[in-house]
């Protein structure tokens, strides 16, 4: 097959664009020092902080994000698409700012933040669940926008076709409609745990910033680059080559449509 | 072809946005964050006297102006909130001959809520666990002052976060999340009706000490010396001590 | 075992006002053009939409009534439903297809592949268990959404335009073997249909709808003589035929011989509309006509300008001419006359 060479320019801009700056921190790199700050505790720390916060955050946006999707694309309900609009909103926003809005509501003088700590005890600001909170803001609505499109896109009649022949609601969404929407709902756990993993501004506005509990990786890159851009050049080379050795282990057919389209028989 | 060509235009003419007018006169300074809101006043001042002299500013936290004049901003004096970043400065070459010029001085402080609901006298206060203290990231200049005071005093104190520049202290006390950080006095005044500050011991305080000096690739040297001898000048002085800087 | 249903509902741009029963071992079925409402009376019936005004009952139980506010959800209702193009699982295989309903009321996984199985093999396929149903040709799939839909022995089947999918080769096989199959259920059956040949196959009663309303219901004997609209008439008033081909020539199990112009051979289901059918009065006419046919006029209905004639003989047929024609030859019962058709008018297809 012959490729139309104007796409294949632009493409190949597109590549060089991203590989360029992976190229310039693997050449400025301090690779003889490098042991040496891999194996700091700080970096050690953040790593694993950042790792199971943002697989938590993960694990969130599915849980809340799967089934607000399917409110979405299923019920027609007035102001639909203002929900929808809002329940993306954090996609636009500065991250800052939706540290500072979660400030406003979950934080110790917040809406509801004021009845978390008078009752419960509970506290969000500068703790690991902070984190968590501010990364699932952030991350589950790249979730949510690429599972609501799959399921729009379903034949409505694979759940009716399920229901007559006796399956309750519940069961005909584990058996036939998640099946279906696997390679959305993959992409999208992709994309939220992305975004989670290199969530900076929220955190360190809502969470604060403390080694071992608040501080990820991506605070702990920002920080080093003041004094130490050596430092800071390896541990993003450690964010890098985690989130690549994640984003190339996904296989292409966990992603890929089905053969045929679903529900129609040849 | 066609597409790569409108595609190449695109991107030039996005970046292109401040290539404009490069006057002669015109004079860019490098200043750290907490000197935003006097030297901006500053710069107003000096326009009244050298009319011709346009001042452009850039206002970032100390280290990170210095990692951007090491890599070639084109910066033509740069202002410092410690002599530690200018001293790094210095040893990269990027310092014009003769020394850098201290112009003004800052102590720290304690920046509490509105009306001090805690009762915080001084620093001995911040070692209450029931308190939720905040404070620079020690990477930055006023974090380094922070446990420097906190060492004078001999106390130990866990914050709750480190924060990566004095706004985050003094942002996370005005919105009601923590109880007190030690920032500049400079931030408590500018924080005006949101907070209140409590006076740190001289004798545990440090002075942070502000070095200004024209940069080694300045495009223009004559009027980046002209805005420093304004800096030091008495009108110059006046303002910033306005602004809650103490004498060099 | 009956089916009782009283339909009222907007949707759209369609109004439905119906009434329909079924009984126990019959075949109903529901003949419209498109946008008649079929395949929502369908869906009411499965309670996959809920009527806004009715009741509906299956077997005495009160599935929808908006007046009593009752609302039975179709996973709670003894129904089954094949559907146009089969709607089938892709990511399961014929058997787990199969199984699927049995499982999903409750079975274990043994017991419904065990159901599973033994359904496949009185479908004949049970060679293609493991398959994935994107595998399975037009019929195969027919069958398997049939099985799929009857292992969960539902008291009311619901097909929705069945054959529709299928290509005109396979259509009269497939049409064949779905009768032989609806005939070992002995529940009720609801069959929509647009094709008066599958109508006159598959079903013993017959209701018609137009825009929403019933203009017809009856027998498939009655409404075939005696069509209440014009497209009642177009739709099933048409002659169906059925021979042995041999040489051009079909010959009825009567003895009638009928001449036909496209190629067939064996076991032939014939076509003729009742307006290719020419009258002549008392003896034939010699002219290029091959076929004609004596006979006898047992009937006359008018339907505004044409009318209708069912002429008895070896060859029994319905003919439709205009009121004018009938008139002028001055026609009545008992008359004698000879109806031709040409073989160009008269469309074959395997029986």
């Amino acid at each position: 097959m012959r490729l139309p060479l104007p796409a294949l320019l632009l493409a190949g801009i597109a590549v060089a664009f991203f590989a360029l700056p992976l190229v310039g921190l693997l050449w400025r790199a301090p690779w003889s020092n490098a042991w040496v700050y891999l194996t700091d505790d700080t970096a050690l720390t953040a790593l694993r902080l950042s790792l199971v916060t943002s697989l938590c955050a993960t694990a969130l946006s599915i849980v809340f994000g799967v089934p607000l999707a399917w409110l979405l694309a299923r019920v027609d309900f007035p102001g639909r698409g203002a929900v929808r609009a809002l329940c993306l909103l954090s996609m636009v926003l500065p991250p800052v700012v939706g540290g500072v809005a979660l400030f406003f509501a979950l934080g110790r003088r917040g809406v509801v933040g004021q009845y978390l700590d008078d009752w419960f005890g509970v506290t969000l600001p500068f703790t690991t669940a902070g984190v968590v909170v501010a990364q699932t803001f952030v991350a589950m609505p790249f979730l949510v926008i690429t599972v609501e499109a799959a399921l729009r896109q379903l034949d409505p009649r694979l759940e009716e076709a399920s229901r007559t022949l006796g399956a309750s609601r519940w069961y005909t969404f584990r058996r036939v409609t998640l099946p279906a929407i696997r390679p959305a709902l993959v992409a999208g756990a992709v994309l939220a745990w992305a975004r989670a993993f290199g969530e900076f501004g929220a955190t360190i506005t809502f969470a604060g910033n403390f080694p071992g509990t608040t501080q990820t990786m991506p605070l702990a890159v920002f920080l080093s680059l003041e004094t130490n851009p050596e430092e800071a050049i390896v541990l993003a080379l450690v964010m890098i080559a985690v989130s690549f050795t994640v984003l190339a282990g996904l296989r292409d057919r966990w992603f890929g449509a089905a053969t045929q389209p679903a529900g129609v028989a040849s | 072809m066609a597409v790569v060509a409108v595609a190449t235009l695109v991107a030039a003419s996005c970046g292109s946005g401040d290539s404009g007018a490069n006057a002669r006169s015109d004079v860019t300074v490098f200043a750290a964050a907490s000197l935003t809101a006097a030297f901006t006043d500053l710069g107003d001042a000096f326009a009244g006297v050298e009319p011709d002299v346009g001042i452009r500013f850039s206002f970032a936290g100390s280290s990170e102006l210095v990692a951007q004049i090491v890599e070639g901003a084109p910066a033509d004096v740069f202002a410092s909130a410690d002599l530690d970043n200018m001293a790094r400065l210095v040893d990269a070459g990027d310092v014009a001959a003769g020394a850098p010029v201290v112009f003004a001085t800052n102590v720290a402080e304690i920046i509490v809520e509105t009306g001090n609901p805690n009762g915080i006298v001084g620093v001995a206060d911040l070692a209450d666990d029931d308190l939720v203290v905040v404070q620079c990231a020690p990477q930055v200049p006023c974090g380094g002052y922070a446990e420097q005071v906190l060492a004078n005093a001999g106390l130990t104190v866990a914050p709750r976060s480190f924060e990566s520049s004095v706004s985050g202290v003094v942002a996370k006390v005005t919105l009601g999340e923590a109880d007190a950080g030690i920032v500049y006095r400079t931030d408590v005044l500018e924080a005006g009706e949101g907070a209140a500050g409590v006076a740190i011991a001289d004798e545990v305080n440090v002075t942070a000490e502000y070095p200004i000096a024209v940069t080694a690739d300045a495009s223009n040297p004559a009027d980046a010396e002209r805005f420093i001898e304004f800096v030091t000048s008495d009108a110059g002085q006046q303002i910033l001590e306005r602004y809650g800087f103490g004498a060099p | 075992m009956t089916l009782d249903a009283r339909i009222g509902l907007r949707l759209g741009a369609l109004d439905l006002d119906v009434e329909l029963h079924a009984e126990a071992g019959e075949v109903v079925a529901l003949l419209g053009p498109n946008g008649a409402g079929k395949s929502t009376v369908l869906r009411c019936l499965a309670g996959l939409a809920p009527v806004d005004s009715g009741r509906i009952s299956i077997d005495g139980v009160v599935v929808d009534d908006p007046a009593d506010d009752v609302f039975v959800e179709p996973e709670d209702r003894p129904t089954g439903f094949v559907f146009q193009d089969y709607v089938l699982f892709d990511h399961l295989s014929v058997l787990e297809n199969v199984a699927y309903g049995v499982r999903a009321r409750g079975a274990g996984r043994g017991r419904a592949r065990q159901s599973a199985n033994e359904w496949l093999e009185r479908f004949d396929l049970a060679d293609h268990a493991r398959r994935r149903p994107g595998a399975l040709s037009g019929g195969e799939a027919q069958r398997v959404a049939l099985a799929r839909a009857l292992a969960t022995n539902p008291r009311l089947l619901l097909l929705d335009e069945p054959l529709a999918a299928l290509d005109a080769g396979t259509r009269a096989t497939v049409r064949r073997d779905l009768r032989r199959h609806l005939e070992t259920f002995d529940g009720m059956r609801v069959v929509v249909t647009h094709d008066p040949v599958d109508a006159h196959a598959l079903a013993d009663r017959v209701v018609v709808l137009e825009t929403g309303r019933v203009v017809q219901a009856g027998t498939l004997a009655e409404v075939t003589s005696h069509p209440r609209t014009r497209y009642v008439a177009d739709l099933v008033g048409v002659n169906l035929i059925v021979g042995v081909v041999l040489d051009g020539v079909l010959t009825t199990p009567t003895g009638a011989r009928v001449v036909i112009a496209d190629a067939a051979d064996g076991s032939t289901l014939a076509t003729i509309r009742p307006h290719s059918v020419l009258l002549t009065r008392g003896d034939s006419v010699a002219s290029s006509v091959r076929n004609t046919w004596p006979g006898t006029i047992v009937d006359i209905d008018r339907l505004g300008e044409r009318v209708r004639l069912a002429i008895d003989g070896r060859l029994p047929l319905t003919a439709e001419i205009t009121a004018a024609a009938l008139d002028d030859l001055a026609l009545r019962a008992g008359d004698r006359v000879h109806a031709s058709v040409k073989a160009t008018d008269i469309e074959v297809a395997p029986a």
